[in-house]
Parts: C-alpha cells; sequence; structure tokens
C-alpha cells in the first residue's frame, strides 16, 4: 500500500503553496501550475504532503492512498482510492 | 461531403459468408429505414428478457456480455476500450445503471455516428436497448450533436416507431448536446445530462462507478452499440470472420480529402488505405500525408500511404490510430505545416478552459508552431513544450494536440525545418484544408430535455 | 460598583476603547493580507504559505481581542450592555443602532471563521462566498468604532483609523483592479461603493461622531447623559 500526491487540475488555480510545501515532489510549470511527481511518497514525506495538501486553497491537492490507477480510459480494473 | 456511402445492394441477410457490409447492409442514399425494413434485413431483436433460459448463474443478459466479450468488440469512439469490460463494471455496480449512446460526434472530420442515425437508427437503438438489458438499466439516453438536425429528426421518429411494441423495454430519451469539441468527452456528457455544462470533470469517480445522477452510466459510441445489435443475432464467431485478432469486425471511416467522393465508409479492420481510396473512386489530387484518428491523431507521411493497413497492428509502429475511425487526406497542394498550425489553434480554442496546462499549454503549443510557420523559430522548443502538457490535464484532450504537432514534427520534418530556416511557403496562405468548424465552448449548463420520451 | 462608577471611567472601559481600536488594526492586517493572498504575492522570505498562515492568524488574533472587548463593554457598569447585544443587531438600549453595527461585524467575522474552520466539509464554492463577507464586515465595524466611540476624535483615534481605512481602500481596490468581481459592470459597482463609503466617511465624520452632542444623537439613553459629561479626559461626551 502507498500514498501518493496527485492534483486536481479542474481544481487548481495555480497558488502554489503545494510546491513551497512539497519540494521534493512539486515543482512549477512556466505558467504557475504544478508538476507532480506521482510516485509513492517516502515516510517522512507523508506529513509534508499532508501539511501541503491542508494549505491548498482550493483542495487541489489530493492525497491517495491506494493501488497505482491504470491508465485511461481505465475500465474494470481501477482500484478504490481513499483520500487522506 | 456526402453523408452517406454509396454500397451495394446487399443480400437480404449478412450469410456468413459475406464479408461487407455489415452495418451498411440495406443503407438507403437518402432517408432512413423503417424498422419493418430493418427487421427484413437483419431479422428481429433477440429479446434477452424471454431468451435463452437461465442455465445455473446465467441470465441472458449475462451470455450477451460474455458473447461481446468473445467477439473482442471495442469501442468505436476512439478510445478502443473492450465493450465488454465496461458492461461488467456497470452490471456489477449496486445500483442501477443508465446506458448513454455517444453519437454527440464533436470531430469536425467525424461523420459516421450522425450517419449512423441518419441512415439506420434502428441498429443504433437496437444495440442500446440490448446492453440496457444486458446490464439491468430501465433507461437509454441517446445523444446527438445539436447540429445534426437530421440525425436528430430520424432517431426521434425511430424511438417513437418502437413506442408502441416494447412495454418491458427500458424507456428510451433523447438528448442534444452542444457542437464544441469536448463535449463528447466522458465525463463530460454526463456533466452535461445532469444539468452542468458540456464540460470534462474531474475522475474518479469513473463514470462507471458513479455517473450520471450519482448511478453508474455507461457511455458507448452509437457505432458501437451498433456492432452489438449484429453480434447478438449472429454471434461473436460470425464477427470474427473479418478483421483482425486484436481488431475483430467492421468500422465505419470517414474518408474526406482529395477523393472522389469523400464519405462514411464502412471497412474490416486490416484493410489497406489503397482499397479505401478506390472505394472512394480513387485520389483526385497526389496526397501529401494523412491525418489518422481526427485532430487528436496522428500524421502519416505521403510515401507510407501506398502500404498502409488500416489496423493498430500496422499503424502502432507508425505511432497513429485509427481513433473513431477518421482519415483525412492531405493534398499537395496544401502546406501541412500551416495545416498543423491551424488546427493546433483550433485545439487551443476548443479547450474546455479548466485546467491551466491545457489552457497555457496548448496556446504556448499553437504559437511555437505558428513562430516555425513564419520562419526564425527552430521546432526544438517543441519538444521541451510538449512534455509540460502531456497528461496534465483533466482529460485527454491536451495529450492529443500534443500528438497531432509530435507526429507532424515526426511525418513532415523537411517542411517544418524548410519553413524555420525560410518561412511561409506558397502554399502556406491558401485556404485550410482540414475542416475547423467555428465551435465556441458552450459553458451553459444542459438545457431541457428535447425529443421522443416513452 | 457603583463607587467605582462615579469615580471616573473604569478600567474597563479602557480596556474595550483599547481592544476595539487593536481590532481594527488586526482585522486591517487581515484583510490586507487576505488580499496580498489571492493576488499570490510572495518574495524568497515571505513564502505564500508564510503569508496565508499570517492572514489566518490574524484574523484568530482579531477574534482573540474581539472577544474581550465585548466581556469589558458587558462588565463596564456604565452602560447597561447584555451579552446577548454582541450577537443580536439593535436590540440593545446603549446606542442600539451603532451598537448593533457592532453585532453584524462580529456575525459576519464568525461566519468567515467558522466557515473556514470547516471548509472541506463545507466545499469551496460555499466556503469562498462566506468569506466575500470580509469586505461587508470591515466598513461595518469601522462605522461601529466611530458611533459608539466616546473619544472618537481624539487624534491618535482618528490618525489610526484613518490609516487603517487607506490600508484596506489600497487593499480592496487592487484586489477589483486586478479583475475580480469577473463581471465588469459588478467591478465597476464595487469600485463606486468603495469611492462612495469613502465619500460618506469625509462628509459624515464632521457631523457626526466629531460633532456637537454627539452621544445624545447616537442612542446614548438620558439616564446616561448627565452622568457622561464629566467622565471621559478631555470632558467629551461618550
Amino acid at each position: 500500500m502507498s500514498t501518493r500526491v496527485r492534483v486536481n487540475p479542474i481544481a487548481c488555480e495555480a497558488h502554489g503553496m503545494c510546491a513551497e510545501l512539497l519540494p521534493e515532489r512539486i515543482s512549477l510549470d512556466p505558467w504557475g501550475y504544478p508538476i507532480v511527481d506521482g510516485a509513492p511518497l517516502r515516510g517522512e514525506e507523508v506529513e509534508h504532503a499532508v501539511r501541503a495538501a491542508r494549505a491548498c486553497p482550493t483542495f487541489a491537492l489530493l492525497l491517495e492512498r491506494d493501488q497505482p490507477r491504470a491508465p485511461r480510459p481505465a475500465g474494470a480494473g481501477s482500484a478504490g482510492s481513499q483520500r487522506l | 461531403m456526402s453523408a452517406t456511402a454509396p454500397v451495394e445492394r446487399p443480400p437480404a441477410r449478412p450469410s456468413p459468408g459475406a464479408r461487407l457490409p455489415r452495418l451498411f447492409a440495406g443503407i438507403t442514399a437518402e432517408g432512413a429505414l423503417t424498422l419493418e425494413e430493418h427487421i427484413a434485413i437483419h431479422g428481429p431483436l433477440p429479446d434477452l428478457l424471454t431468451g435463452a433460459g437461465r442455465r445455473g448463474r446465467e441470465t441472458p443478459g449475462t451470455l450477451l456480455i460474455h458473447e461481446i466479450q468473445r467477439a473482442g468488440l471495442l469501442g468505436r469512439g476512439g478510445a478502443g476500450f473492450p465493450l465488454a469490460a465496461k458492461l461488467r463494471a456497470v452490471a456489477e455496480r449496486r445500483r442501477r445503471g443508465i446506458v448513454v449512446v455517444n453519437a454527440s460526434e464533436g470531430e469536425p472530420a467525424s461523420l459516421k455516428d450522425r450517419t449512423l442515425l441518419e441512415a439506420l437508427p434502428h441498429l443504433v437503438l437496437d444495440g442500446a436497448l440490448l446492453a440496457a438489458q444486458a446490464i439491468g438499466s430501465d433507461e437509454v439516453i441517446v445523444c446527438v450533436c445539436e447540429t445534426a438536425r437530421e440525425a436528430h429528426a430520424a432517431a426521434r421518429a425511430a424511438i417513437a416507431e418502437r413506442a408502441p411494441l416494447e412495454r418491458r423495454s427500458p424507456r428510451v430519451a433523447l438528448r442534444t448536446v452542444p457542437a464544441h469539441y469536448v463535449a463528447g468527452q466522458e465525463s463530460a456528457l454526463i456533466s452535461y445530462l445532469g444539468g452542468g455544462p458540456a464540460l470534462p470533470g474531474f475522475t474518479p469517480p469513473m463514470p462507471f462507478e458513479q455517473g450520471l445522477r450519482r448511478r453508474p452510466t455507461l457511455v458507448s459510441n452509437a457505432e458501437t452499440l451498433a456492432h452489438v445489435s449484429l453480434i447478438a443475432r449472429h454471434g461473436a464467431d460470425w464477427f470474427r470472420q473479418i478483421g483482425t485478432a486484436e481488431q475483430p469486425g467492421s468500422a465505419l471511416v470517414t474518408l474526406s480529402g482529395p477523393v472522389a467522393s469523400p464519405g462514411v465508409y464502412e471497412i474490416e479492420y486490416g484493410a489497406s488505405l489503397a482499397s479505401l481510396i478506390a472505394a472512394a473512386g480513387g485520389t483526385t489530387r497526389h496526397v501529401r500525408g494523412a491525418l489518422l484518428g481526427g485532430y487528436a491523431g496522428s500524421w502519416v507521411p505521403g510515401d507510407r500511404l501506398d502500404s498502409l493497413l488500416l489496423s493498430s497492428e500496422h499503424l502502432g509502429p507508425l505511432g497513429a490510430a485509427l481513433g473513431a475511425g477518421i482519415v483525412l487526406l492531405l493534398s499537395d497542394a496544401a502546406c501541412p505545416v500551416a495545416e498543423t498550425a491551424r488546427a493546433a489553434r483550433w485545439l487551443a480554442s476548443q479547450s474546455a478552459g479548466q485546467c491551466g496546462p491545457c489552457v497555457f499549454g496548448l496556446d504556448a503549443l499553437a504559437g511555437s508552431v505558428e513562430d516555425v510557420l513564419r520562419g526564425g523559430a527552430p521546432a526544438a522548443p517543441i519538444g521541451r513544450l510538449t512534455g509540460l502538457i502531456a497528461r496534465r490535464g483533466a482529460c485527454g484532450h491536451p495529450d492529443g494536440a500534443v500528438n497531432l504537432v509530435v507526429s507532424a514534427l515526426r511525418a513532415f520534418a523537411e517542411e517544418f525545418d524548410d519553413h524555420a530556416r525560410h518561412g511561409p511557403c506558397e502554399r502556406c496562405t491558401r485556404a485550410a484544408e482540414l475542416p475547423l468548424p467555428r465551435r465556441p465552448v458552450d459553458r451553459t449548463p444542459g438545457r431541457a430535455a428535447a425529443g421522443a420520451r416513452r | 460598583m457603583s463607587l467605582l462608577a462615579a469615580a471616573g471611567p473604569s478600567a474597563y472601559w479602557y480596556l474595550t476603547r483599547a481592544t476595539g481600536a487593536v481590532s481594527l488594526l488586526l482585522l486591517t492586517l487581515t484583510v490586507v493580507l487576505g488580499v496580498v493572498d489571492v493576488e499570490r504575492w510572495s518574495t524568497a522570505a515571505w513564502p505564500r504559505f508564510v503569508l496565508d498562515a499570517l492572514h489566518r492568524n490574524a484574523a484568530l488574533l482579531a477574534l482573540a481581542f474581539v472577544t474581550v472587548h465585548i466581556i469589558t463593554s458587558v462588565l463596564d457598569s456604565f452602560a447597561s450592555i447584555p451579552l446577548l447585544d454582541a450577537f443580536v443587531p439593535f436590540v440593545g438600549s446603549y446606542r442600539p443602532f451603532w451598537l448593533g453595527l457592532g453585532a453584524v461585524a462580529l456575525d459576519m467575522l464568525l461566519a468567515i471563521i467558522i466557515s473556514s474552520l470547516v471548509r472541506a466539509r463545507l466545499g469551496y464554492g460555499a466556503w469562498r462566498a462566506v468569506h466575500w463577507l470580509a469586505y461587508a464586515s470591515w466598513p461595518v465595524a469601522l462605522l461601529h468604532g466611530f458611533g459608539t466611540g466616546s473619544d472618537a476624535n481624539s487624534t491618535w483615534l482618528l490618525v489610526l483609523s484613518g490609516l487603517c481605512t487607506l490600508l484596506v481602500l489600497g487593499a480592496t481596490v487592487t484586489r477589483v483592479l486586478s479583475g475580480w468581481p469577473a463581471n465588469p459592470g459588478v467591478r465597476r459597482a464595487a469600485l463606486g461603493g468603495t469611492g462612495a463609503f469613502s465619500l460618506f466617511m469625509i462628509v459624515w465624520l464632521p457631523s457626526g461622531p466629531l460633532g456637537p452632542d454627539w452621544a445624545r444623537r447616537a442612542g446614548t439613553p438620558s439616564s446616561l447623559l448627565s452622568h457622561s459629561r464629566s467622565r471621559a479626559p478631555g470632558a467629551r461626551s461618550r
């Protein structure tokens, strides 16, 4: 079981706090939007990721604890996910 | 562009040995087949509810899904996802599902879905009702583009024709949807039907889990369901008699560009592009290249086209796919760089405007192709840009634009280089060959339902 | 109690006044930081998450000072102000309208803070809508201060209020000019409203709280009026 960080690009309004609080996983593109490394988080990164997700004004940063999602169009193979 | 394809007079029923036509059996040059004519050609619709009795835990619905799986039917809306898997995923949910027939066809270069509804609506309705019965759904919603008036009228008439006959069948509604490009995307369609704007939503939850009105929703392309109606009648083995092992069966292809009779044709997967062009009366000009799969698809250079076979096996290594059955031929009178620039700019204008990487990325992408077109700017920065855009939107729209531009750079490397060095060529300023209709992105919420209700 | 009352302005009165002034300052800081936040301004030394946290903390600190302000005004025996008056506007006996404005501002502030605490449950859209009350609650609080304050024309308070007003005006105009609300008509209305409010204050202050006999005009009960003349420093009416 792994925890990953994911951004909802529709909710995201490029506030940029996530990149400040979790620079190991999130950097900003030239337009201010987050580029997220979706690999599983290391143990010590999880608390920073939680803080980053709480700091996001639009709730666009999501923590997901699940198995990796199949690429679109994901059909019957998708596992469920828990939001932290 | 004519909307119906010229087809020879077929036998009354497709016999096991005949190859094509299948979907287009009995299609007329104008107008739609009536229910009577449809039944005369294909036979009556198998009624799953009274069909093959229960064997153990098998229901007729499960048997149909199993047959569709054996047939290997892949979605015809562009993604090519196995329909059986989708059906199972919806059928397995606790809540009763909804079937959405996606004939919205926002891709300007595709006409097959509206053609099916205009000419052979009962084929589509058969498939939709079968799918609904198979997953235990009591509701079917047929979605038609708001500009496809003939298709809408034909669908409405066909639904009304069936009304007195099927009392236990699911009820069928008809809705029009906005014409902009992303409106036909699965989650956009569901959003619109649910009263929101026709713009893609964030997944999860996936539509098969929680779609329209929080019910599991099967969104299926109209052509895919048309194939279901034939598989239910003739079986998986019959379906697999043509096509390839990976892509069995036939498919509808919209062929446009410098050919004598552009239009919608039925092919078997694996057929050569040359045979399709021959069926369309041959080319009227030398062909410079082909855009396969539509504006989210890939360019293939002219020198590859003579030997090109239309199947994923052969197109895959070229970085291309048929997508929703679209083949756009580009004549040698056009400039591929200019056409790519226009298409990229059009795709940027069709962005839903919800995700930063798409809004800014596609604008920058179109801008960089335009810079190359004008001359003085190298093509190299485009590669860096595409890396910033792909897979960062809520839907596949930005990925499609990236695909278009990257494949253009590969297929027309010389032309791009030429323009970067010397600026516009004499073909740049000609009228565009690729159809790019003005389609402002409609952000209004779903309007009241229009059309037949049972 | 009554012995203390006769001896001059009570400690409570000073505290009420002081905490009121500090609250105004903190609320001003909150509004300015809120605009800084939404304008996405930051430097290397002041990253966004720090400014965002400052904004939240300033609001909470303001609430703390407002709480003390309410308690001291209730405990102050000079005027009868029950606790209810802090939450339900316009029902009191002491300067009901101007005190009531304080209750209105407090209610709005509480709505903003509570909605922010349950933001995750409320959803972004609803939270944002409630948050816009901030632009309304600040001027209401300012008017409350001028209307109820018994030393409205003391220099330091005027200077402080003026400074705070300029800061909030600046922040609001910056926000509106950068393109919010989205509708240009609404934006023009917002700018117009801000200008109108400023004009109103300039015109009203000299003839209102800074003018003669304000205590009586503001609704101080007559039983208190005769007391008040000798109470406040500088023999101003309360």
